[in-house]
């Protein structure tokens, strides 16, 4: 098969989005419209707590109070929020003990994403916890971790179980007024993951959430809240699909990490909602506030894979408050079509020898815009901080834009920080270079591309690489030639 | 309005300056909220009653000013005292070329040809200091090189402010024009001569033709109480080099902004600046490179050092247009910072929209090299000279293409000087 550049970015401009199916499942939805009424109603339907009622309304409080943020570089009509329904559940609402028990419609839905709950029950080792649209229906492993004195439940039932971990930590990195959009989510968020690794616990299996947006109108508002206590470790996989649908969908979620002293959390993401049509019809509207906190000699490592998304905004941030502790960045940002996206990092350095590295690969194609914006920030007390930053922007076609807006800020002589930006086309010399060694040209692309994004790619866990590597559809390693 | 005894109403720029006037009264002073003021704040400047229009005439005698003039060379000057022209301390010409004032090239109907066809025409007619500018301005230097021509000397640009008025808000405005294979060498210098408080809101505009050369230099070693805006704008034609170099080692708060609009094929536009700051003082470097045709280069390297409770800015754009394929564009920013209190925030940005081009952007934020401080004092180097000695081989690379070599040592030394050392070698 021969594989020249101009034949990538029409593939890449054709791409139809290929998980565009629509599972129709009875669905106990909410009417339009946002009002402190419908905040207690969806406070009720979870059978919260008072205090999460009152969380809610307080944050209801300051959104009404904000307006949309407008700095970033995407275009774009505002969703209309009080066109959405802000709750929507599978109806079937009784809590499965097994599988069987699972509406076979949505079973079939996963098997058509490719994720055989039972299959992966016994080959991957892979607990999921699946959230279609904003109930958790079915949840494995459940047993395993329960052993090791892991938490892993829908954020729901943790707010019944264990409220006093949930009271402690949420908002806590991820304050209620933070942002327009993570006021919403505090005030109105359906559903969501929990996790708690408790003290020096290793957390024996990668924790994975498929997050599915699948009633047509509705927002999905998720909020993750992982806590690592003291020298634990947990790899957490959240992987993003999707149906097709010919209206803006708006997905505003929050997740928080918390790294306790010497903790160690790995999150990584592959985003693959829909993009909209070719035209630039439709799409998912993402705009995400991540964002994790690191004690002493605590680890945060972010992986992102963005290939969705008519809209993202996204900036999975670290604020390395304990000495000695580390935060990391690792993402690649393929936008095609009218896709647009703004993305980034922010790196708090607040304690004494933190050390940050944001890697950052953005690909555009198409007519989309792809923008990095990033923060590294060393405040005065931050001695001996570190930091390296990198981001590389690909261009194919003409008709695409790259942005990159890094912002430092630095109050303390002992930081040493590293930044560099390059954008460019794959060169006709790289090229050459490869030809000359016997390399054809279609191989060379491949090989180059892949280069590019290696960097990110290797940072994510097995199960998710190959996923990953299929969605960036530059997975040309070994398919092509 | 206060000003309007002031104003000439049957001035030939009258309608530009209304404009002007308008677009000012609607936006006001820049505030921090926008994002190219983010890092700067006015409110210490804005709470400062500046008179605008000096009332009297002040002298000065060479001798006492001497020393802010490359006096070691012959040149053009064009020297103004609080705003108003010193003929006494100028040199201009008009022979072949015309190196004279704004003022005159306003009014004289001679210039009227040039005036309509350059005069606010690069500059912003939406940001609110520079319309400021164009609303109040009423001297400067205005240069014309014709084709093919070289003034055989640089020209020098003094503004001095005797602070003879308590305060004082000058708004000089300079027109470059530099036609087809024409050179230019331009030097700026403000400088105060008091603690009393100076603004200044400065305006060039410089046009640069086909082939042409322009090499400008803005020597920014002001006193404490002196603030200086500068906005520089500067159009240029197919395969023209203009290079700027700032040296900034002084004045309270200094925005430099800095747009390069590249309108032909094959440009080669530079932006050079050293900034070394102690004491309370804040530097802001914003450029902007519009790449808009193909095949042109843009190269930026600033070098920073930081002492006391300074805080340095520097913000790069560099746009690249659908058209500008083949673009090259480069930009450096390197800092030390030598004081926990000083602070440095830069944000380099790229907005890129076509596809063949190579762009990079490249910042660091660092200390001396501690081995290499090892190896001079191993050498009997003492600690102190040995870290200007790092720190003056770290500005160094940004002289190198200063093209006037009694400049180059005059900045050199300046650089010693801020250092606070004796290199014991001669600069």
């Amino acid at each position: 098969m021969a594989y020249t550049e101009e034949e990538l970015k029409k593939e890449l401009e054709t791409k139809e989005y290929e998980y565009g199916f629509y599972t129709d499942i009875e669905s106990d939805t909410f009417p339009n419209g946002l009002n402190e009424e419908i905040v207690i109603a969806i406070s009720k339907k979870k059978e919260e707590p008072e205090w999460m009622t009152l969380w809610r309304l307080e944050s209801f409080k300051y959104w009404k109070e904000m307006v949309e943020p407008e700095w970033a570089n995407v275009r774009y009509k505002k969703p209309d929020f009080q066109a959405i329904s802000y709750y929507s559940a599978p109806s079937s609402q009784p809590k499965y003990d097994s599988l069987d028990e699972v509406d076979p419609e949505l079973l079939d839905t996963f098997k058509k994403l490719g994720i055989s709950l039972d299959e992966q029950k016994k080959l991957a080792g892979v607990a999921v916890d699946i959230v279609m649209d904003s109930v958790s229906v079915a949840t494995t492993f459940k047993k395993t971790l329960a052993e090791k004195g892991i938490i892993f439940c829908s954020i729901s039932e943790a707010i019944r179980e264990h409220p006093e971990l949930v009271k402690k930590y949420i908002g806590s990195v991820v304050p209620q007024k933070d942002n327009f959009y993570a006021a919403l989510n505090s005030a109105v968020f359906s559903d969501g993951s929990f996790c708690y690794i408790p003290k020096g616990v290793r957390c024996p299996m990668e924790l994975s959430t498929y997050f599915r947006i699948n009633q047509a109108g509705t927002g999905q508002f998720e909020r993750t809240l992982v806590i690592a206590d003291e020298g634990s470790y947990v790899s957490y996989l959240e992987g993003c699909t999707a149906p097709s649908r010919d209206e803006n969908q708006l997905h505003a979620a929050v997740v928080e990490l918390i790294a306790l002293d010497g903790a160690e959390i790995k999150y990584s993401t592959v985003q693959n909602w829909y993009p909209g049509g070719k035209d630039g019809v439709g799409g998912v509207f993402n705009f995400v506030t991540k964002r994790g906190l690191c004690e002493k000699n605590a680890k945060i490592s972010w992986t992102q894979v963005e290939t969705g998304s008519a809209v993202t905004w996204k900036y999975p941030s670290c604020i390395l408050k304990g000495d000695n502790s580390i935060g990391e960045f690792y993402s690649i940002a393929v936008t095609n079509n009218y896709q647009q996206a703004d993305t980034g990092t922010k790196m708090i350095h607040l304690g004494k020898n933190t050390r940050s590295t944001i890697i950052s690969k953005g690909i555009s194609a198409g007519k989309s815009q792809n923008s990095y914006r990033g923060l590294v920030q060393v405040n005065s007390r931050a001695e001996n901080a570190r930091n390296f930053s990198q981001c590389d922007s690909l261009l194919m076609g003409n008709e695409c834009g790259a942005h990159t807006f890094p912002y430092i800020e630095v109050k303390n002589k002992t930081a040493q920080i590293e930044h560099e930006a390059t954008t460019s086309k794959i060169g006709e010399d790289q090229i050459f270079y490869c030809n000359q060694r016997g390399i054809p040209t279609e191989k060379a692309i491949a090989l180059i591309v892949n280069g590019f994004s290696k960097e990110v790619l290797n940072k994510l866990p097995m199960e998710f690489a190959v996923e990953a590597q299929k969605l960036l559809e530059i997975s040309l390693e070994g398919s092509v030639g | 309005m206060m000003f309007e005894n002031n104003i000439d109403i049957e001035h030939p720029v009258h309608d530009v300056r209304v404009d002007a006037m308008k677009n000012f009264e609607m936006k006001g002073f820049p505030s921090k909220k926008e994002e190219a003021w983010k890092y700067t704040s006015l409110n210490s400047l804005q709470k400062v009653d500046f008179s605008i229009f000096p009332k009297e005439v002040n002298a000065l005698e060479y001798k006492d000013v001497k020393k802010y003039f490359i006096h070691e060379i012959d040149t053009y000057k064009i020297v103004f005292i609080d705003g108003i022209y010193s003929s006494y301390l100028s040199e201009t010409t008009h022979d072949g070329v015309d190196i004279c004032l704004m003022s005159s090239a306003l009014t004289k109907p001679m210039y009227k040809p040039v005036i309509d066809v350059y005069f606010n025409k690069v500059a912003s007619k939406d940001e609110s200091l520079t319309t400021l500018n164009t609303a109040f301005s009423r001297e400067g230097a205005y240069i014309y090189i014709p084709k093919n021509k070289m003034p055989k000397k640089p020209v020098e640009i003094l503004h001095f402010a005797t602070g003879n008025e308590s305060t004082l808000m000058l708004q000089p405005r300079n027109l470059i024009i530099v036609e087809e294979n024409a050179e230019l060498q331009v030097i700026e210098r403000h400088q105060s001569l008091t603690s009393n408080e100076v603004l200044t809101n400065s305006v060039t505009e410089i046009f640069a033709a086909k082939n042409a050369i322009v090499d400008y230099y803005k020597v920014q070693n002001n006193v404490g109480s002196a603030s200086l805006i500068d906005n520089t704008y500067i159009d240029q034609k197919d395969k023209s080099v203009v290079k700027v170099h700032t040296f900034s080692f002084g004045g309270k708060l200094t925005r430099n902004n800095l747009n390069f609009y590249q309108n032909g094929e094959y440009i080669d536009s530079t932006m050079k600046g050293v900034t070394i700051l102690g004491e309370k003082q804040h530097v802001d470097h914003h450029t902007l490179v519009h790449h808009i045709e193909p095949n042109c280069e843009s190269h930026q390297d600033y070098k920073g050092i930081y002492g006391e409770n300074s805080t340095g800015v520097f913000n790069g754009k560099i746009i690249v247009e659908k058209l500008a394929q083949k673009t090259n564009a480069f930009q450096q920013n390197n800092n030390i910072l030598i004081s926990d209190k000083a602070t440095i925030n830069t944000k380099p940005q790229l907005e890129i929209f076509a596809d063949d081009v190579k762009c990079s952007h490249g910042c660091t934020i660092g200390q001396l090299d501690e081995e290499a401080l090892f190896y001079l004092q191993s050498r009997g180097i003492p600690k102190k000279e040995a870290r200007a000695l790092l720190m003056y081989a770290f500005a160094n690379n940004v002289l190198q293409s200063v093209r006037i070599p009694e400049l180059k040592t005059r900045i050199n030394k300046l650089i010693a000087n801020k250092l606070g050392v004796n290199l014991g070698f001669d600069l």
